[in-house]
């Protein structure tokens, strides 16, 4: 079976990001930028089940400007076997994003879609549900175990009160949590061969998907600064803080 | 026209976000009314009715809602979305699992984790971690939202007396089915809605440790027990301890950050807390840049020492 991997290219997880003077935005030139870390996990969880003879062939997607080939370089780098690019300067949201991963699931029929639960930049944790509600599939979000047996999976998944396993049908979604795998990294010879591994390029024209912004951002501000605090000497002294100042005992 | 909360609970009782998400009902105006879907849920239901500013509790109760599948839960709140200006949720594992299939399945965006509201139609948003917040606004018809609980101050849990009304359930999808849940067991605080966190990282060095050091200063403050992710994958705690961008979002009005360094990860997740507390070995930990009172030595000294004099 195919699995379809969405990876999504984001300011890297440890650049403090500034917002943009005009509040239009968050600052993006000359930032760097990777794949989002779970998409990692979900390009490692799909080579796994390739590893365990579930899958016979991994797609990665992504969505975005020209650079996000890079991205896609890195996913064929660490193991996925092509790479489809829906190419736009768009600003694409989830809903966006959901309709042309349908596009492509209706031309390529993948059994498993493994997304990342949320992408670090916008935090939205929407586009796995959505894509899901879309082709009427069932969803397992949050996933830290996948077991995949004929025509079903089970999976783990990481919800408020501790962990809960659920059983799917396929074809169905998965979006993945944190601890479902530890990433490879890729190694320079499979950094050699994923160049030449195949890449096309669509666009939303062409998939025929209107990506019209639902939302429009009216601006994008500094969160207000905490002001940082005081060193205290030692536990008497915090204490007396605690019940005198802040009093919060 | 009205606001339909999606009221998340047991089966008995409601949990923590709801009355919060019904905070921010209020602050977009118009009548509120909660959906209650479950198994066997009309304890959930009675104490919805109490809840302060609701008209009117829905009542979906049929087996295949008990565990919040989401596959089930969608098409039931797309059936009487018509009648709703805006549909809301808590912005937890249970709502952000069912309001982006609600969104997609009426064909309109969805708005995660609003933390203040404008307007009815618009709404802010933290976005990098909350290292920036962005201010929204929604052009669909039927507004779909989850509410980060911390952004509003809950309305009172009883006073109210609304009316329940049972509403026709919608079939089986019998796509997904719960094998099993294993729930963390704890007489504590449930973290998202503590009034006071210990929260322990990977400077505790091991589970035992950390529950032989944390433990008892959390008894003493009637506090619930948090965790960095570094302490989480080491296998210290649950997963369900994780506090942080990518886990639970707290603002108590005091948490204690013990042997946690300060990732901008971290933070996201509590420096909303009206009072924090550093205790790092560290003098140059980016924790310190946000507390209010840092302690700087080892924690394996200071923290029963607290303990001890509290
Ligand atoms: C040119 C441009 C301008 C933008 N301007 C703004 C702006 O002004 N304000 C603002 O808030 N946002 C802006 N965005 C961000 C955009 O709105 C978000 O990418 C979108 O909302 C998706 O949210 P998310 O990534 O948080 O989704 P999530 O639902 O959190 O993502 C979950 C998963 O979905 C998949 N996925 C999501 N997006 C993609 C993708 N593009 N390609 C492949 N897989 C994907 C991944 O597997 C990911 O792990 C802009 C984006 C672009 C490209
Ligand atoms: C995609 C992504 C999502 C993430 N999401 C989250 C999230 O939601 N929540 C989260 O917490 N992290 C998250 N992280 C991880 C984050 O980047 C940090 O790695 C993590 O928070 C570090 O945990 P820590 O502070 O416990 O460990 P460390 O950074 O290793 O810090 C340990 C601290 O303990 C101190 N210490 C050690 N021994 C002692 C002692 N005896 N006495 C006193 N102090 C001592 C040290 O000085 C140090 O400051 C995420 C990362 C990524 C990439």
């Amino acid at each position: 079976m195919k699995i379809l991997v969405p990876v999504k290219r984001v300011v890297d997880y440890n650049v403090k990001v500034r917002v943009k003077a005009d509040q239009s935005g968050v600052e993006l030139t000359n930032i760097k930028m990777s794949m989002n870390p779970f998409d990692e996990i979900s390009i490692e969880e799909a080579i796994k089940l390739r590893e365990a003879g579930v899958a016979t062939e991994i797609i990665a997607v992504s969505i975005g400007v020209t650079q996000c080939q890079e991205t896609l370089r890195t996913a064929l780098a660490m193991g996925a076997d092509r790479a489809i690019l829906v190419e736009t300067v768009a600003d694409v949201q989830p809903l966006a994003v959901a309709k042309l991963l349908k596009a492509i699931c209706e031309k390529e029929s993948p059994q498993l879609v493994i997304l990342g639960k949320q992408a670090i930049d916008d935090d939205s944790n929407q586009t796995g549900q959505m894509l899901a509600a879309l082709l009427d599939w069932p969803q397992a979000t949050f996933a830290s175990k996948v077991t995949v047996t004929s025509g079903m999976a089970e999976v783990m998944r990481e919800i408020d009160g501790g962990m809960e396993t659920i059983e799917i049908k396929l074809p169905a979604i998965i979006t993945t949590d944190l601890r479902l795998n530890t990433p490879r990294y890729a190694t320079l010879p499979n950094i050699m061969k994923a160049k030449k591994k195949p890449l096309d390029v669509m666009t939303p024209e062409t998939l025929g998907v209107d990506v019209t912004p639902r939302l429009k951002t009216l601006k994008v501000v500094e969160p207000p600064k905490r002001k940082g605090g005081v060193i205290v000497t030692d536990v008497a002294a915090l204490i007396d803080k605690l019940k005198n100042e802040a009093k919060v005992i | 026209m009205a606001i339909l909360v999606l009221a998340e609970h047991d089966n008995q009782q409601l949990k923590p976000g709801v009355t919060n998400a019904v905070a921010a009902a209020q602050k977009i105006g118009g009548e509120i009314h909660l959906l209650v879907a479950g198994s066997a849920c009309s304890g959930a239901a009675s104490a919805a009715a109490q809840v302060a500013g609701v008209a009117k509790i829905l009542v979906a109760d049929a087996p295949h809602y008990a565990g919040g599948s989401p596959e089930n839960l969608a098409p039931l709140l797309v059936g009487i979305a018509k009648n709703y200006s805006h549909l809301l949720a808590s912005a937890s594992a249970y709502g952000k699992n069912v309001m982006p299939r609600v969104a997609a399945l009426l064909d309109v965006a969805q708005i995660s984790e609003i933390i203040s509201v404008e307007s009815p139609d618009t709404f802010v948003r933290p976005i990098y971690a909350g290292n920036a917040f962005a201010t929204v606004q929604s052009t669909d018809a039927i507004k779909v939202i989850t509410v980060r609980a911390t952004g509003f101050d809950a309305v009172a849990a009883t006073g109210g007396a609304a009316a329940i009304e049972n509403i026709a359930v919608a079939a089986d999808s019998g796509q997904s089915k719960i094998l099993k849940q294993e729930l963390t067991k704890s007489d504590r605080p449930e973290l998202v809605a503590a009034k006071r966190i210990v929260s322990g990282g990977r400077g505790m060095g091991d589970g035992d440790k950390y529950r032989q050091v944390l433990e008892p200063l959390a008894d003493k403050l009637g506090a619930a027990l948090g965790a960095s992710r570094a302490a989480v994958d080491a296998g210290f705690v649950p997963n369900d301890y994780q506090v942080g961008q990518t886990g639970k979002i707290v603002a108590p009005e005091l948490y204690i950050a013990v042997g946690i360094s300060g990732a901008i990860q971290h933070l996201a997740g509590m420096k909303d807390s009206k009072v924090i507390v550093a205790i790092n070995k560290d003098p140059e930990a980016p924790i310190f840049q946000v507390a209010d009172y840092g302690l700087v030595g080892d924690l394996f000294t200071l923290v029963p020492e607290l303990t001890a004099a509290l």
